[in-house]
């Protein structure tokens, strides 16, 4: 067992990490890859978070994106101080980790269903790990659906990967943009619009969905419209983070706190307290 | 029972065992905790009188040590300090860094003069630093040895409502020995001990037995306080109150006279919000993290890439007053009031927590039938 001292060291400092790989997804978006500096690789479910510090500037929450097993993946839009600082770190650099924190994708009660994910531009990454899951799974679940949209086709991430994947036959994906710029040739419109038609059994099928709130919104009632049970929904809530632990007090959500309670919920365990403006 | 004298024994007598020992005494118009160099520097003779907004010192008749409610500190400013500092870093090489975590600074501290309520506020800080899925390092550290002399209420404030809240004025547990003054006839404390610790420490005081009338005189003392709450407060779900009535238009109207300036979050003993801020030395090659005490009615405190997620102070008003009376039931198992009325006396426009609760419980039929 962990001496009291080693259980309590560590919740605040951060484990230096250093970025081995660094690619662009789009304008504002990179990924990186991440190898502990000394010790142990991080263990994590699909859909849990780091705290990502960047020396001096500061340290957010940021989903984890890779597979088990693997490097330490993150895909971060740089929006601020900190994710700019942390965007820019190129291969050598290290970066502090704290985590993982949270409560993960319900891929164990999927199996046996079929999966709907659907993704809202830079909600993707957050669904990756998942993906990965049912992937690694595949003869464990029904049909595994990915519908994925973005503003404009030059924000759509993971565009390789996503390719390789549609040629897969045991996954549909569907992908399509508010806006279709330059030579776009894919469908144009919002993603919950493709809810309607893809294959799954809405009787037997969980959905997993994470972007703005507004999309995951319309995507719910998509979903429900299609007969997916309200407590087979679920979402990723976001709210400023400070400390990951439950201490700070500034990501309650009503009744919960995001670090703790979320970040992904049951769509009926909070759509009450998505009604309620600025709660 | 020990004399008004001993008590300069008790501090001696805790200090002698290394505590740094803490207490009330009168600085700049207030009763507020400091260090205490002998029991001649508590409060002696002095009162608080307290209403909405106000809060002045009174002269007494007699010579009480501990005829006062409660000031604006509480105990919290020791157990979780307004700021400290987590870590330093600095840069090693090839692009690294390393991180030292300075051991948490625990001089044990003795608290004199601990109320019931601020006993169960401590036991509400507990349960978010140290009775969750994690530990708050410097918390427990503070925490752990602290030795807790409380003082049984004889006297409450006009602000005042343990008793609605069910966590006063009688100190029940929790703490090292528990006083109870006695002012009728000879001036005297009865001393309870609630720990190994407190027996041994009252074994250096110069004592007597407690007789029946020390007794009686003791449960008299307290059950006037019990009957002389300036204020009273419903509870009966009040969870479920708040949780049905986050629409109700008595958050715009508190909202029209309530100044967003956290008072109120900083004078209470169980707020626990704080900021953690990173800084870098000018050299960029040293930094260091630190927390300081938040307050939800800053419109940061929720910001989100792209604006705050409470703009208005409606929504902080209302998160606030739900949080404490309400969703802290579900996220601690507790209410996160403990009665003391800080928050309705140091509000600078004196708004009463227990009449903003009453009004929303009188209208909610109102509010129902307008779904
Ligand atoms: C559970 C969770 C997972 C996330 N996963 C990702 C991800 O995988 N990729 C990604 O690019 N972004 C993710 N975000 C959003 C990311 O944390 C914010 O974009 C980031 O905090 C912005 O910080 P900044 O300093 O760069 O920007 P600024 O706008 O300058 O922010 C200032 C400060 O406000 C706070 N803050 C601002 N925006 C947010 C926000 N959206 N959420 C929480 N705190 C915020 C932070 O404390 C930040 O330091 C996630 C957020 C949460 C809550
Ligand atoms: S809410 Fe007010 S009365 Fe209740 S514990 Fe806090 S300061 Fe005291
Ligand atoms: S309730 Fe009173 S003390 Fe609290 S923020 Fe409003 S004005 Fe300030």
């Amino acid at each position: 067992m962990a001496t009291a001292a080693e259980t309590l060291s560590g919740a605040m400092a951060p484990r230096p990490f250093r970025v081995v790989r660094r690619q662009r997804e789009t304008g504002d978006t990179w990924t990186l890859e991440l190898e502990p500096v000394n010790g142990e690789p991080l263990d994590f479910v699909p859909g849990q978070f780091t705290m990502l510090y960047a020396f001096g500037v500061g340290e957010v929450p940021i989903s984890i994106c890779g597979e088990r097993g693997g490097p330490l993946v993150h895909t971060v839009r740089a929006v601020g101080a900190v994710s700019e600082a942390i965007c820019a770190s190129r291969p050598g650099a290290v970066l502090g980790v704290r985590g993982p924190f949270g409560r993960g994708w319900p891929v164990e009660e999927a199996l046996g269903l079929d999966v709907v994910v659907v993704a809202g531009g830079i909600g993707l990454p957050p669904l990756r790990p998942a993906l990965y899951e049912c992937l690694r799974r595949r003869s464990e679940y029904g049909d595994v659906v990915l519908l994925y949209g973005s503003r404009t086709p030059a924000d759509l991430v993971y565009r390789r990967e996503v390719e390789a994947w549609r040629s897969r036959f045991d996954l549909e994906v569907d992908v399509t943009v508010d806006r279709g710029e330059g030579d776009w040739r894919g469908k144009v419109g919002v993603v919950p619009k493709l809810i309607g038609s893809a294959r799954f059994d809405p009787g037997a099928a969980v959905a997993m969905v994470c972007g703005p709130e507004i999309m995951m919104r319309f995507a719910a009632e998509a979903l429900l419209a299609r007969g997916v049970p309200e407590d087979r929904i679920y979402l990723s809530m976001e709210r400023n983070m400070q400390c990951g632990l439950g201490h700070c007090g500034h990501c309650q959500l009503g009744p919960t706190l995001i670090c703790r309670d979320g970040p992904i919920y049951r769509f009926d365990e909070i759509e009450p307290l998505m009604k309620v403006r600025e709660l | 029972m020990i004399g008004p004298e001993a008590l300069d024994d008790l501090v001696a007598a805790l200090k002698g065992r290394g505590f740094r020992v803490l207490g009330p005494t009168v600085r700049d118009g207030a009763i507020v905790y400091d260090d205490l160099e002998s029991a001649g520097e508590l409060p002696i003779g002095w009162t608080d009188r307290q209403e909405p907004g106000s809060y002045r010192l009174d002269r007494r008749d007699d010579e009480a040590r501990f005829g006062y409610a409660v000031g604006p500190h509480s105990w919290k400013q020791f157990l979780f300090p307004a700021r400290i500092s987590f870590w330093q870093a600095r840069r090693v090489d090839e692009g690294g860094f390393e991180v030292r975590e300075p051991p948490p600074e625990g001089a044990p501290f003795a608290f004199i003069g601990v109320r019931s309520c601020e006993l169960h506020g401590i036991a509400i800080q507990d349960r978010v630093f140290l009775e969750g899925r994690h530990v708050d390092r410097d918390y427990e550290a503070r925490r752990r040895d602290a030795f807790l002399v409380a003082v049984n209420c004889f006297e409450p404030g006009g602000t005042c409502f343990c008793v609605s809240m069910g966590t006063g004025p009688k100190a029940e547990a929790g703490y090292d020995l528990a006083l109870t003054e006695i002012l009728d006839g000879e001036h005297r404390f009865l001393v309870q001990v609630g720990s190994e610790r407190g027996a041994e420490v009252l074994r250096d005081l110069p004592r007597r037995d407690a007789e029946t009338l020390d007794l009686q005189a003791a449960g008299a003392a307290v059950e006037g306080a019990a009957a002389r709450m300036g204020r009273s407060l419903d509870t009966t779900d009040l969870r479920d109150l708040l949780a049905r009535n986050l629409e109700h238009e008595r958050w715009d109207e508190v909202a029209s006279r309530c100044l967003t300036c956290g008072n109120c979050t900083m004078v209470c003993p169980t707020c626990f919000c704080t900021s953690i801020e990173d800084h870098t030395s000018l050299a960029g090659d040293e930094a260091e993290r630190v927390r300081l005490w938040d307050s939800c009615y800053s419109v940061d405190h929720s910001y989100i890439h792209g604006g705050s997620v409470r703009p208005s102070g409606r929504s902080r008003y209302r998160q606030w007053l739900t949080h404490k009376f309400g969703t802290w039931h579900d996220q601690f198992g507790t209410s996160g009031c403990i009665g003391c009325g800080r928050c309705i006396t140091w509000c600078p426009v004196g708004i009463d927590v227990t009449e903003e609760l009453a009004a929303i419980r009188a209208t909610e039929e109102v509010s129902d039938a307008n779904d």
